[in-house]
């Protein structure tokens, strides 16, 4: 059982700001469905470029939608400037502190408002921060891991999956973790500022994280409408490596004359949107 | 303020049944000797045990010879499996499935770091296993297969007497982790091939802390934990005598409540599982035929496990979860992932577990506060909106 304090408790049981502002300035997404957490946040600025509302959705543990209600909170008042300064640290302690386990909830809300933000101003949304993934389960990057370390003084592999949750998953990435963390707070020792580049071309590769989420959507977005419509619906049940296994569910299942038509309806779908190398198989549920 | 607790987490734990406390409490007191000792003092211990081990010999259809008591189920598990592998120097490989406990999972992950081989049998989006693939794993070098009898996580059974034939074919030996299925369903030893098999006390109102491993006679052992002669040389220490008393008194309990069990508390599961079932994108994991009479694995899709646990126990309502956020490892269940549960539904499955102590009065307090929780969830998930709207899309086109 973890342990949240009484005002943790509070934006959850009663979370202020829940739904999606009308006409927003800014609109960012961060998390997903696979990971187990994910948030939505939007706002809208007055005449004055201050944010007038703030509204969030959010699907996770109960730190995750007292840290995105929190934000809301934190955000309304502020001009963007003032918002883009806000980190984890100050949700976190906003809310008077979360359980260590629980601080990658505090970096999801960060990650959330500087996508709303970059969507303000018209700027692409950043699929994934910029850098070489190093946990291939959740997706995140060195720079990821170096950002969170030095903001919130991390020294310990522990501490950086509580944060960023990498190596929470297959634990294969921990001696690269303690790499990156040995070699960042080594310079620092030395007396210089640590070095965080920011590498401007995006990863050219998808990762899991990226795929899985770019899937998910399509199949909302492309397929399941379609579906939808004869009483079916199909269901994303896992990747591994480019073969996509998906379920249907509903009528459509029930229709064998249908099965092959759809799954190259499907494939071709995820094809257009995701990667010319996926393949959909179909698991019998 | 006291709270009145619906206790719906009893493959976790259980209450520890009245009449085991009473039985086990003049071994805390006069009768604190040790059953080894030559004086008649402590030697009167020993009468105890042996009462002990009969009724647990009884519950499960087996000699009070094939009883060894251990200190839980995982080292019951452990024991069965390393016994296997080290009476039998020559074979080095193990089957068993990837919804096994860790008790089982993690222990098999270590053998192949010992450089041992071990198949981890799949299963199907209900749950099962597949016979036939079963038989095609066990070889001439499979020392052990080791299946559990029922899932903790989704109550399904698995068809363990056929498995144990299939290995007997092939001379491999049979273990099964029993823990949740004793005193569930029927079992009775003497009718199968089994040659080991694993119960923990705590699941089946006994304390924490003691466990049994049957092992049928004939079959080769070697002891885990080295040492003194008790329990005939096959487990060292002194005995836990209150422990094993109690555990005792638990098996003659569990025998006595078989009926009630797979009647009653079989029909409060199912009409707590009935109404769940009318909220919508609600679903039941594991094949709901073959499964432990008390077990409901139930997902609620686009929302979070842990969320509804917490709004469940603010009403004192006791279940777990097999989302990401409770499994501590940041990854939902491993027996949901195996049997190809999708995300939105394995980071929002609950699952209830029923003992005899439950009432209509708890089956009712769920289902007057579920729709509630998971309604105020869906409201702020942001995917139970777009699933909606899709929904909507597609009806209007
Ligand atoms: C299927 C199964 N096996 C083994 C165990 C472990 O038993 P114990 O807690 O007594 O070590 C449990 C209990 O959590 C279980 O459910």
């Amino acid at each position: 059982m973890w342990e949240y304090n009484e005002k943790v408790k509070k934006y959850f049981t009663d979370p202020p700001n829940v739904g999606r502002v009308e006409d927003a300035d800014g609109v960012g997404e961060a998390g997903s469905l696979a990971c187990g957490d994910a948030l939505t946040l939007s706002f809208k600025l007055d005449d004055d470029g201050k944010i007038a509302d703030a509204r969030f959705q959010t699907f996770g543990c109960a730190s995750a939608i007292a840290s995105s209600a929190a934000l809301t909170e934190m955000l309304k008042g502020k001009s963007v400037e003032e918002a883009e300064k806000l980190t984890n640290k100050d949700i976190a302690e906003f809310l008077g502190g979360l359980p260590q386990e629980k601080m990658h909830c505090s970096v999801m809300g960060e990650q959330a408002l500087q996508a709303a933000i970059r969507n303000y101003r018209g700027q692409e949304p950043l699929p994934q921060e910029e850098g070489e993934v190093v946990c291939q389960c959740f997706g995140v990057t060195d720079q990821e891991i170096r950002r969170v370390a030095l903001e919130n003084n991390l020294h310990t592999r522990e501490e950086i999956t509580n944060y960023t949750k990498a190596g929470g998953g297959c634990e294969s990435c921990h001696g690269a973790i303690e790499d990156i963390l040995a070699e960042l707070w080594e310079t620092e020792g030395a007396g210089q500022a640590p070095q965080v580049s920011i590498p401007s071309a995006r990863p050219k590769k998808l990762t899991n994280i990226q795929k899985m989420k770019l899937i998910e959507e399509t199949l909302e977005r492309e397929v399941r409408p379609a579906l939808k419509a004869d009483g079916g619906d199909i269901e994303f049940i896992d990747l591994e490596g480019d073969k996509v296994m998906v379920s249907l569910r509903g009528t459509c299942s029930s229709c064998a004359a249908s099965q092959a038509t759809l799954g190259q309806f499907v494939q071709a779908k995820l094809r257009e949107f995701v990667s010319e190398d996926l393949v959909v198989q179909e698991v019998k549920p | 303020m006291s709270q009145r607790i619906v206790y719906l987490d009893n493959n976790a734990t259980t209450q520890v049944a009245p009449e085991v406390v009473a039985a086990m409490m003049p071994f805390f007191g006069n009768l604190y000797g040790n059953p080894s000792s030559m004086h008649t003092f402590g030697g009167q211990v020993g009468a105890h045990l042996r009462e002990a081990r009969a009724k647990v010999a009884a519950l499960l259809g087996a000699d009070p010879g094939e009883i060894i008591f251990t200190s839980c189920g995982t080292e019951s598990d452990n024991t069965a499996i390393i016994s296997a592998l080290k009476s039998q120097p020559g074979k080095r490989h193990v089957v068993t499935t990837r919804v096994e406990h860790p008790a089982v999972l993690s222990l098999g992950q270590d053998l192949e770091r010992q450089g041992y081989e071990v198949t981890f049998l799949p299963v199907d989006r209900q749950g099962n296993l597949d016979l036939d693939q079963a038989a095609e794993a066990i070889r001439e070098d499979t020392a052990v297969v080791s299946v559990m009898w029922a899932n903790n996580e989704t109550g399904v059974v698995f068809p363990v007497a056929e498995l144990a034939e299939l290995a007997k074919a092939k001379g491999a030996l049979f273990h099964t982790d029993a823990v949740q299925a004793v005193g569930k369903i029927p079992i009775n030893l003497r009718e199968t091939s089994i040659d080991m098999l694993s119960l923990s006390g705590h699941k089946l109102h006994a304390p924490k802390g003691v466990g049994v491993l049957y092992v049928r006679k004939g079959t080769p052992f070697v002891p885990y934990i080295i040492g003194g002669h008790q329990e005939h040389g096959r487990r060292a220490g002194t005995e836990n005598v209150p422990y094993i008393v109690g555990i005792g008194v638990a098996a003659e309990l569990a025998m006595a409540n078989l009926e009630d069990e797979n009647t009653r508390v079989r029909a409060l599961r199912d009409r707590l599982e009935d109404g769940l079932l009318k909220m919508p994108a609600t679903m039941v994991n594991g094949d709901r035929e073959r499964r432990l009479p008390n077990t409901s694995s139930i997902s609620f899709e686009y929302v979070e496990g842990e969320s509804i646990l917490l709004g469940l126990s603010d009403l004192g309502i006791c279940a777990s979860s097999g989302s990401a956020c409770t499994s501590g490892s940041l990854e939902p269940s491993h027996v949901l992932r195996a049997m190809g549960v999708p995300f939105t539904a394995a980071h929002g499955s609950i699952r209830f577990s029923f003992s005899i102590y439950n009432t209509d009065e708890d089956v009712d307090l769920v289902l007057d506060n579920m729709a509630p929780i998971i309604e105020r969830l869906r409201e702020i998930s942001p995917f139970w909106a777009k699933a909606q709207e899709a929904q909507a899309g597609g009806a209007g086109s």
